[in-house]
């Protein structure tokens, strides 16, 4: 059963795919590319991967699509007339995708348990989890724990895509006093979704938290809350005009959280060298090596959640301050 | 009672999978954006309380019944503004109803 939706889904996937390559209506195919985003989110949870799907549910389809919009206000809606050589391109694309496809050949059997992602290191996460960190959501302590280089690193290229597109964009520079129109725009003369989005964004807030801090027992952690409560503001910024939302979260702040997040981080791992361990050695963060792995936990998925949240809403204002 | 409870979830569901293939054929057979934006909207409604009522009489009295009635509260908050959101843009950009100029004019997508 599990086979038919997931067939389904790849094929409705397949289907928008290939609409966004054939629109040359810029507006259409970031739509589609959201589209897009949840059926691979869907198709990630019917495979069990609940918390990949979070993530693509929430910055594919989420937050990449208003970011998307952000970056056409800037641009026209229409693409520009393509280039003559199709032919060049068309072959280039076709010998990659034979390529792909050719090395499929050699991937293991759709659920086959003897595949090398079935024995290598998962049995050995899945067995010592519960021992070791004693959470229940295992990816959690995968990617906290276990493979917290790899975590920290994800981090830090979250850290340095943001830096490079306030450079691109001119992000960060002081600006002028504005005119009052200019403070009152936004939403704010269509009253039916400002008082929805006011009702509703306390509880967006909340899930977010809820995400970031449940991560441990359920689906969720920093990078899928950090998507969350930054989409929170920018529906704030959309409804109230993009002044108030920088009068509640500044620039400055903005900034502050981005160097933050990646600090936190790279400071717990600091902590396990000067308490005696290894870099991001959680163990000895407490007298009990078990809660000292989950409080080692907490932290660096407050830093994860602290620096998406800032990178995504900078980008966000860097837009916006470049459409006015 | 268990059978009970589960005939009326898979009548419920299977409702709610018809009110959403209904609105689907109607966003697609609808003359223009505005009549079509009200088909699409028996999917938004009906369809998504039919079915969310029908998984919540399966998952029975949990955690999970009260995330399901917060996802259909946060769907019927949502889904009517992002309605009336999408008509005011439609009326802003100048699209006339089909009921006032009543020739269908070519969609562009």
């Amino acid at each position: 059963m599990i086979v038919i939706f997931g067939i389904f889904l790849l094929t409705l996937l397949v289907i928008t795919a290939i609409a966004i390559v054939r629109t040359d209506n810029l507006f259409v195919a970031v739509m589609l590319m959201g589209i897009a985003s949840l059926l691979i989110a869907a198709n990630f949870f019917i495979l069990d991967a609940a918390d990949v799907a979070l993530t693509e549910a929430a910055v594919g389809a989420g937050i990449s699509t208003v970011l998307f919009l952000g970056a056409l206000a800037l641009t026209s809606e229409r693409e520009r007339a393509r280039s003559s050589n199709r032919l060049l391109s068309f072959t280039v694309v076709a010998a990659a995708a034979l390529i792909i496809i050719y090395a499929t050949f050699d991937k293991p059997r759709f659920g086959d348990p003897e595949a090398p992602v079935q024995t290598h290191v998962a049995p050995w996460y899945l067995e010592k989890t519960p021992e070791y960190i004693d959470i229940p959501n295992v990816v959690t302590a995968v990617l906290g724990s276990f493979r917290g280089y790899d975590t920290l690193g994800e981090v830090f290229v979250v850290f340095t895509a943001g830096i490079g597109v306030l450079f691109l964009l001119g992000g960060g520079t002081a600006r002028g006093s504005l005119p009052q129109e200019k403070i009152n725009e936004g939403l704010r003369h269509h009253l039916i979704p400002r008082v929805v989005g006011r009702v509703l964004i306390p509880f967006i807030l909340l899930f977010g938290l809820y995400v970031q801090f449940h991560g441990e027992y359920g689906p969720g952690g920093g990078f899928q809350a950090g998507a969350i409560i930054a989409a929170s503001v920018i529906l704030f910024a959309l409804l109230e005009g993009e002044q108030r939302a920088l009068s509640v979260v500044p620039e400055r702040a903005l900034l502050g959280l981005i160097a933050c997040g990646p600090l936190l981080y790279g400071g717990v791992g600091l902590a396990g060298i000067v308490l005696g361990g290894n870099f991001l050695d959680y163990s000895v963060l407490s007298s009990n090596p078990v809660k000292g792995q989950q409080l080692g936990i907490l932290l660096i998925e407050a830093g994860v959640g602290i620096s998406v949240t800032g990178v995504l809403l900078a980008i966000f204002h860097a837009f916006a301050a470049r459409g006015r | 009672m268990t059978t009970l409870i589960d005939t009326l979830s898979w009548v419920l569901l299977t409702l709610g999978g018809l009110s959403v293939l209904i609105g689907g054929i109607g966003a697609l057979r609808m003359p223009d954006l505005y009549t079509r934006m009200h088909a699409a909207s028996v999917t938004d409604s009906l369809g998504a309380i039919l079915v969310l009522v029908g998984i919540m009489l399966q998952a029975g009295w949990s955690l999970a019944t009260i995330k399901l009635i917060a996802i259909l509260v946060f769907l019927l908050l949502t889904s009517p503004t992002s309605s009336y959101a999408l008509a005011s843009a439609a009326l802003l950009a100048g699209k006339r109803p089909f009921a006032e100029t009543g020739q269908v004019k070519e969609e562009s997508t």
